[in-house]
């Protein structure tokens, strides 16, 4: 991909952290709170070196306490600080749902609009790593589910830079996943470093034949199956969602009026997912635009298995999803 | 004190020490070769509190780890066979090749994993004991945790409720002084972890973890504190990992010095020379212990080679149980 604006080569890791440094440098009342984000330079080392140059009153290492230092995040937003909550794994922020749900999700409505909760949670997400059932589910789609939060999925290289200085400046709670397998990926990032939006899709390809759907870590995959696809003669638009919540609807809508027929791929399972709500927007909005049912690739509905080959089956991969374009291509007039 | 136990029992806490040790040594080999992937947690410097511990528990008894769980399975009679295989994603793991490193799992042996959720094992181990306790079944239920879980909730709940209902289960902190590289003192109000199990009026006391006849002296009197109706019971082992917490972890948050330290302590180094001064093992006897255990290790490689990998069109099997399995 070709930029019109300056921009260095970096890793999704790297940007992160930079958003953070600059963040924390332009914002007094930012700090970060999570396990061995300091001493130890974050399990995933995007707060590597942070500690050394903030201190740790504002990169606070925290015990193993999802529940109270999450929960401590909400009162401290409330207090009007910007916390920064790093949670090691999503699955490890089961421990704290009950704070992001009854708390954080709620305080503003349930107090009639009094509180407000400027806090951001970013978290690990996603399989591929042979991590097994404790430490690889995609489970921001459930998230998406909760009313009172914005769910972001930073997918490239900007976003993981961009997305962090609006999400601190939106008053209410944002969390935002980072797909495991993305951390040493290298994309650019714009020398400018401007905010990004956090409300719109983006396409990441056009195309006209039909509308890839998809976030996060299963994006390179969607790009590679398209590549494949244009080989054959087929040209596949890619729509990233970057929000899962809320939706930009109308992104989806509009591209799939237009190339009449589309394929979501997310990593979460298939049942009451974030996939089959993209697909009902579709056909509650673009029923008569489509020539085809919409098709869907989903991770099969297991706990992530360890051994290589069943965790490979059980994701979203670029052969399934270039079957998935093929099948939904031949059905439909 | 301590009393010397017989030579045979003496060589087999060596011997399984040992096993331990060079297990872990064939796993870092293994990693490096990609042959294991995932986390892998090695019990490396901690093998006297599993050796120790497991002495006092019986085959109906139950046992409920973390990740960090090699040591405990194998202590507990699980094949090296069937758990490297596991770790190379087998059919004949004994997980089946779907749990990997750390979720080991062995119901015939009633190892319940495994758990690679930080205090994720504790409320198990509550239940595990509570079923017993409702059958007035005899057992005890030792379930095994880093000091980390400490100021998780779930370890507050766990110790409340075994108190509270006098349930039997053996509370096994493995205190290796840091949480990945979170040290005890900066994770703590009290680091005295003793202290907490009196705020729930168990009985509790510290152990040096790095003398396999502390630790099983110690794991005996409170196993039978335990089976004689005297509810749950607290031990902290105070131990020490000599590896990094994981493969990736860079280390930054230590002393090399503080390392060599605490391997000078190496229990089992330590149990080798007291062996050889009380003439119960000399360099023959523990050069035999070493072929022994590399060739039990060697078949245990070539098992887990020559196993099988399950099958892509079983992916969705035991989800649910299966009817009449
Ligand atoms: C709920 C939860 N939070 C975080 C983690 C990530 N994590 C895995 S092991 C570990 C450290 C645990 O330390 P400790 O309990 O002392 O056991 P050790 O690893 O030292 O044996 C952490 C933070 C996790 N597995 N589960």
């Amino acid at each position: 991909m070709t930029t019109t604006t300056p921009a260095v080569r970096t890793t999704y890791r790297d940007a992160m952290r930079a958003a953070i440094r600059d963040a924390m440098q332009r914002d007094p009342r930012v700090f970060v709170m999570g396990e061995d984000i300091g001493a130890y330079g974050g399990c995933y080392a995007v707060t590597k070196g942070l500690l050394d140059e903030f201190g740790p009153d504002r990169i606070r290492d925290t015990p193993l306490s999802e529940s109270g230092f999450v929960g401590a995040g909400i009162g401290a937003a409330l207090a009007d600080m910007r916390p920064i909550v790093e949670i090691m794994t999503v699955n490890f922020s089961m421990l704290a749902l009950d704070q992001i749900l009854n708390n954080a999700a709620t305080l503003s409505y349930m107090s009639g609009g009094q509180l407000h909760v400027p806090l951001v949670i970013r978290m690990t997400t996603g399989a591929g790593r042979q991590l097994g059932a404790q430490h690889s589910h995609s489970l921001e789609g459930w998230y998406a589910h909760i009313p009172g939060i914005t769910v972001l999925a930073p997918a490239t290289v900007a976003d993981a830079y961009g997305m962090l200085g609006p999400a601190l400046d939106d008053p209410d709670p944002v969390l935002i996943f980072e797909h495991g397998t993305l951390y040493n990926v290298e994309g650019e990032l714009p020398v400018a470093r401007d905010p990004v939006d956090i409300a719109h899709a983006a396409i990441r390809r056009p195309g006209n034949d039909v509308t890839l759907i998809t976030y996060g870590g299963t994006l390179p995959k969607v790009l590679a199956a398209a590549e494949e696809l244009a080989a054959a003669g087929v040209d596949a638009e890619v729509l990233d969602l970057r929000v899962l919540r809320p939706l930009d609807a109308d992104a989806i809508i509009t591209s799939v009026a237009r190339t009449r027929r589309a394929v979501v791929v997310d990593e979460g399972w298939r049942s009451g997912s974030i996939s089959a709500e993209i697909s009902a927007r579709i056909m509650e909005a673009a029923f008569y635009e489509l020539d085809a049912p919409v098709g869907r690739v989903c991770s099969a509905e297991v706990p992530m298995p360890y051994a290589k080959q069943l965790e490979d089956a059980a994701l979203p991969q670029v052969a399934g999803i270039v079957a998935a374009v093929q099948e939904v291509l031949r059905t439909g007039g | 004190m301590t009393v010397f136990p017989d030579p045979d029992h003496a060589r087999d806490l060596y011997r399984e020490m040992v096993r331990i040790r060079r297990f872990e040594e064939r796993c870092v080999e293994l990693y490096s070769a990609s042959r294991i992937r995932g986390f892998l947690h090695l019990y490396i410097g901690e093998e006297a509190v599993a050796v120790g511990a497991m002495q006092s528990l019986s085959a109906d008894d139950a046992v409920v780890a973390t990740y960090r769980e090699h040591g405990h399975a194998l202590a507990r009679g699980v094949p090296a066979a069937s758990i490297l295989a596991e770790m190379f994603g087998k059919l004949e793991g004994c997980s089946r090749g779907r749990g990997g490193s750390m979720h080991l799992f062995d119901r015939s042996r009633r190892f319940f994993g495994g758990n690679a959720i930080v205090a994720g094992g504790l409320p198990i181990a509550v239940g595990l004991a509570l079923a017993d306790k409702l059958r007035g079944e005899p057992r005890v239920t030792a379930c095994f945790f880093g000091e980390g879980a400490v100021a998780e909730g779930e370890f507050h709940e766990s110790m409340n409720l075994a108190a509270l209902w006098e349930l039997p289960v053996l509370f096994c902190c493995e205190n290796n002084g840091y949480a990945m590289g979170t040290a005890l003192g900066r994770s703590e109000s009290e680091t005295e972890l003793t202290v907490k199990a009196a705020g729930y009026r168990m009985p509790a006391w510290s152990v040096d973890g790095m003398d396999v006849l502390a630790t099983e002296s110690a794991t005996a009197r409170a196993a039978e504190g335990v089976r004689a109706g005297g509810g749950p019971h607290f031990l902290e082992f105070r131990t020490y990992r000599f590896r990094a917490h994981s493969m990736y972890d860079p280390e930054l948050y230590r002393e090399k010095s503080e390392v060599e330290a605490w391997k000078l302590r190496d229990p089992i180094a330590a149990w080798r020379e007291t062996l050889v001064a009380h003439d119960v093992m000399d360099e023959a006897a523990v050069a035999a212990t070493d072929a022994e255990i590399a060739q039990e290790i060697d078949a245990a490689v070539a098992f887990a080679d020559a196993g099988t990998l399950e099958p892509t069109e079983d992916l969705l099997r035991f989800v649910h149980t299966e009817p009449s399995s």
